[in-house]
């Protein structure tokens, strides 16, 4: 009897040691995650409760005025307000249909061949350009010949976002049934048809909520519209012509700026933002889980 | 469809052959369609190289080779030096990875192998949040919030380590500053986390479930399955998930403007402020009115669209082919 017990002590001892390892290691990975929780909680928190000093109803429609010693009362986003709506819509218009049209490609027509690989491959390494660079492409392509205009940045955040939904859109395609196909093909119809009227209906859940989170995405980005847009103060409507401005751009200004005032806008400024891409980001989540037939 | 295009003599004519061949406009156009919005990928990705690179020339041909390749950055004098710039992205984005990495691939684990899959749900989610929060509103958060705290820190851990040899080189020194080289690199590893572990977590789930169940079989614990199991099949993913997050950090403009300190210096010292090629872009293009500055700024940007272009088409290039080793073809 007592050698077994020694046996069964001798067994345990590296298994305490084993076990002790492996909950260190799981400790480790919720480390992790609180790790990241806490910038997170700590950014939001701090937007919220100094945003929330800054916004009120006059903030979000006053005139913008510029990153100086005024104090908060004067002047609001409104300018910005509307810049970021309408920019940001445009790109959306262009982006999305080119997008779809892009995945549709890849996966209905292009089937293996090389092109249709390639397309997918450089989609994935052009949500990697950074979106400084897409912003000095548009300004060399189209600010020096045509002017600043909030078109122009339509077209920088167009260009960051097309990768995007070409991605999210092709996973979505994918993962419609080849069965659904081939049913409308035995009925005769082309297959234009075929994709438009069963293929993209059927995974237009997915491919509605990727293209939410692009959008996302594009309203904060800051940088493609330094140089397409040129910051103003006044309200601009007309997207077509003439400098425009967006929020992210303000913020960019005002975080630069010694003045409480004009920081105070900026972080009223910040949550307006934020509660922009949050709303679209849980309209996503919403359309993902009612509405998305095929999941993986 | 190519199948019917070839005549079969058991189908009766005129019927599947024939009409392959009289595709109606409409279908022929909406290809057409899509391979022209597939083509606009390739397209603007040309498009880029060459406008940055026609309205840059100046800076190339009057700067010269060693011009571009020297540390001076004066624009008065009109000396466009870049390589203060290469340095301080290369300095920020490498931070960034060392600290984003392992936190990555920790919550990549543990969303895939821990927790149970209703749980895993949230914590995406969460993660997502962290992307979703626009890049000017992190640079916003770090120069108003984190700075002046990050000064007092750095200071302690300054006079802590002073007269160590190594140490006091890299956190050492009299001019610390709060927006420094590690504070941007701090800020881009929070802005580049999710990506590093969606993409880690896609890789990892490709794991097949017989050689893990084949791991705990033989008596292994869960971290012994994944040092066993997880790692050597997932490996050279993940490190081209790693690689697409350092793409990522060297062009992110925004936040690292705010918190780099700007100023155009090459020093081993991480808590000093330094300078980024988009930083630097971003914060000058406004006051650039001169030709050559202002191609000097767009030359700096073809060289960060380089970069980064070849960064991530390694990065994917191994993504993709660990995949495909994990499918079994």
């Amino acid at each position: 009897m007592a050698p077994l017990a020694s046996q069964t002590v001798d067994l345990r001892e590296p298994a305490g040691w084993r076990r002790t390892k492996n909950q260190i290691m799981t400790v480790l990975m919720w480390g992790a995650f609180v790790i990241v929780l806490i910038p997170l909680g700590f950014v939001i928190y701090t937007v919220i409760e100094k945003g929330a000093k800054a916004i009120s109803w006059q903030f979000l429609t006053n005139g913008t005025v510029p990153p100086n010693v005024m104090p908060l009362g004067f002047g609001g986003m409104g300018a910005a307000v509307i810049g970021t709506l309408e920019i940001t819509g445009f790109a959306a218009l262009i982006a999305i249909p080119l997008g779809v049209l892009g995945a549709v490609y890849i996966s209905e027509y292009g089937g293996r061949n090389w092109l249709a690989k390639l397309i997918a491959f450089m989609a994935d390494v052009m949500t990697g350009v950074p979106s400084i660079v897409m912003g000095l492409f548009i300004y060399t392509l189209w600010v020096l010949h045509f002017g600043y205009s909030g078109m122009a940045g339509s077209f920088a955040l167009a260009c960051l976002m097309l990768p995007v939904v070409i991605r999210s859109s092709y996973e979505m395609l994918r993962l419609v049934p080849n069965t659904l196909r081939e049913g409308s093909y035995a009925l005769g119809a082309t297959k234009a048809r075929v994709t438009v009227t069963v293929v993209l209906p059927a995974a237009l859940g997915g491919i509605v909520s990727g293209a939410l989170l692009a959008v996302a995405r594009a309203a904060g980005e800051t940088a493609p519209l330094l140089f397409c847009i040129l910051t103003v103060e006044s309200t601009n409507t007309n997207l077509f012509s003439g400098p425009n401005t967006a929020l992210s751009t303000q913020i960019f200004a005002n975080a630069q700026s010694p003045y409480v005032g004009a920081q105070a806008r900026a972080w009223g400024a910040a949550l307006t933002l934020i509660a922009i891409t949050f709303i679209l980001m849980i309209v996503a989540r919403i359309v993902t889980a009612r509405f998305t037939r095929y999941a993986r | 469809m190519s199948t019917a295009t070839e005549a079969d003599p058991a189908i009766p004519a005129g019927s599947a052959g024939a009409l392959a061949h009289r595709r109606p406009l409409g279908d022929r156009g909406f290809q057409i369609m899509a391979l022209v919005a597939g083509l606009l990928v390739l397209i603007i990705l040309i498009l880029i190289a060459v406008t940055t690179a026609q309205q840059s020339t100046t800076w190339f041909t009057t700067a010269g080779f060693k011009g571009i390749f020297s540390t001076v950055w004066n624009p008065e004098a009109n000396q466009f030096g870049a390589m203060a710039f290469v340095y301080g992205t290369v300095i920020a984005s490498v931070i960034a990875i060392i600290i984003a990495f392992p936190v990555s691939i920790g919550i990549a684990l543990l969303l895939n192998e821990v927790v149970p899959r209703r749980w895993a749900r949230p914590i995406i989610y969460v993660i997502d949040l962290l992307a979703v929060v626009p890049s000017v509103v992190w640079g916003l958060w770090g120069i108003i919030v984190l700075v002046p705290k990050l000064q007092t820190l750095y200071t302690h851990i300054a006079s802590g380590v002073k007269g160590i040899p190594v140490l006091d080189s890299l956190f050492g020194g009299p001019d610390v500053s709060g927006a420094s080289f590690f504070t941007a690199g701090l800020i881009l590893a929070i802005m580049i986390t999710p990506i590093i572990t969606s993409l880690s977590r896609e890789v990892i789930a490709t794991v097949p479930a017989i050689d893990k169940e084949g791991a705990y079989a033989l008596g292994a614990t869960r971290w012994e399955m994944i040092r066993g199991a997880v790692w050597p099949h997932s490996q050279g993913g993940v490190v081209g998930a790693a690689l697409v997050g350092l793409g990522r950090a060297m062009g992110e403009t925004i936040a690292a403007a705010l918190v780099i300190g700007a100023s155009a210096e090459v020093t081993p010292h991480l808590f000093y402020t330094g300078y980024a090629i988009p930083a630097v872009i971003a914060l000058q293009f406004g006051e650039a009115s001169g030709g050559e500055f202002r191609a000097a700024l767009i030359g700096l940007g073809l060289l960060l669209f380089v970069i980064t272009i070849i960064v991530n088409l390694v990065a994917r290039w191994i993504v993709e082919r660990s995949a495909r080793r994990a499918r079994g073809a």
